[in-house]
């Protein structure tokens, strides 16, 4: 079974966004408002611990489990897709109380009007890939 | 053991299990970004067919779904086996502002108005869910990730284009928070 691994990694990942509430639409409230640490914190601890392990990941040439080294591919260097698509990004973020990952935990929460979420984040990808070239990036 | 996974855990474990878990996949030699499934799912209905963006060999991307399937059991798993009930700790100050757009303090996780059975019956909180998706996905391959791919993946590999885009992504947030919700709820 080679994709239990991916199984198990993404159930890990549930339990975590749940058990920290990260999954939930008070949270994401709360963080927007400024009113708590709680997912500065949770956010901040992410990125300072990813940080210290891509560089060492860097450093040491690090190899995965296949024995081929871990490459990391840069971001295309721009301005507009990053800031107009974050924006609107963000606009749903906060409306739903939930990024992607989190669309999907709730799921497993048995919020079963997420779905309507899950699918206007279908139809909006897709949309997307209909207009992209009209789309300033 | 139980009784103490089952208490809400504290940040600084979930910041550190989140940076676990995008090491995890790169030592399977993945990149961790979860909106990518929501293309592979448009490619996997045959969208590829219509819309060049969506041409492409989506089932090198299965082990993303099966991530993707993966959060859907430990949520399940986390609301079965491993909650005490509780309704989310937020503070007093956010409850008296979603109090004041029409929402009820915390039962649980989620709160009625949007996500219990009864948001099927308001037209209200269908559009808005639907509305709120399409900004998620759209927004989200418009920036080329979301908060695993830019916010997690992307600064933690210094690159400035996620900087940019989790700027975007709180520009996104307050206009929501602040000057859209009191027009919608």
């Amino acid at each position: 079974m080679k994709g239990l691994k991916f199984i198990l990694t993404g159930i890990l990942f549930g339990i975590v966004m749940s058990k920290s509430e990260a999954i939930s639409w008070y949270r994401i409230q709360e963080m927007f408002r400024f009113q708590a640490f709680h997912m500065y914190g949770i956010i901040g601890t992410a990125v300072i611990l990813g940080v210290m392990a891509v560089f060492l990941i860097k450093k040491y040439n690090l190899k995965d489990y296949q024995g081929n080294l871990i490459t990391f591919t840069p971001k295309e260097k721009s301005i507009p897709r990053y800031l107009l698509g974050g924006i609107i990004f963000g606009l749903g973020w906060a409306l739903v109380g939930a990024c992607p990952g989190p669309l999907f935990v709730n799921l497993g929460y048995a919020y079963w009007p997420i779905l309507l979420a899950i699918f206007g984040g279908v139809a909006g990808t897709y949309l997307y890939g209909v207009v992209k070239d009209r789309l300033p990036h | 053991m139980l009784e103490t996974l089952s208490q809400p855990w504290p940040w600084y474990i979930s910041g550190a299990v989140i940076a676990l878990i995008m090491v995890i996949l790169l030592f399977f030699g993945k990149s961790f970004g979860f909106s990518s499934n929501l293309r592979v799912i448009c490619a996997a209905c045959g969208a590829g067919k219509r819309v060049p963006f969506f041409d492409f060999n989506w089932k090198d991307q299965l082990w993303n779904l099966l991530f993707l399937v993966g959060a859907i059991l430990g949520g399940y798993i986390s609301a079965t086996f491993l909650s005490n009930g509780e309704a989310v700790q937020i503070s007093q100050a956010t409850i008296q502002d979603i109090q004041q757009l029409g929402f009820s303090a915390p039962q649980g996780m989620q709160p009625q108005e949007l996500f219990g059975m009864e948001a099927f019956l308001s037209f209200k909180a269908i559009a808005l869910l639907l509305a709120g998706g399409l900004l998620i996905g759209f927004g989200s391959r418009y920036a080329g990730g979301c908060t695993s791919g830019h916010a997690i993946s992307g600064l933690s590999n210094l690159q400035w284009p996620s900087l940019v885009a989790v700027i975007g992504f709180f520009i996104g947030g307050l206009v929501m928070t602040f000057l859209l919700f009191p027009l919608i709820f």
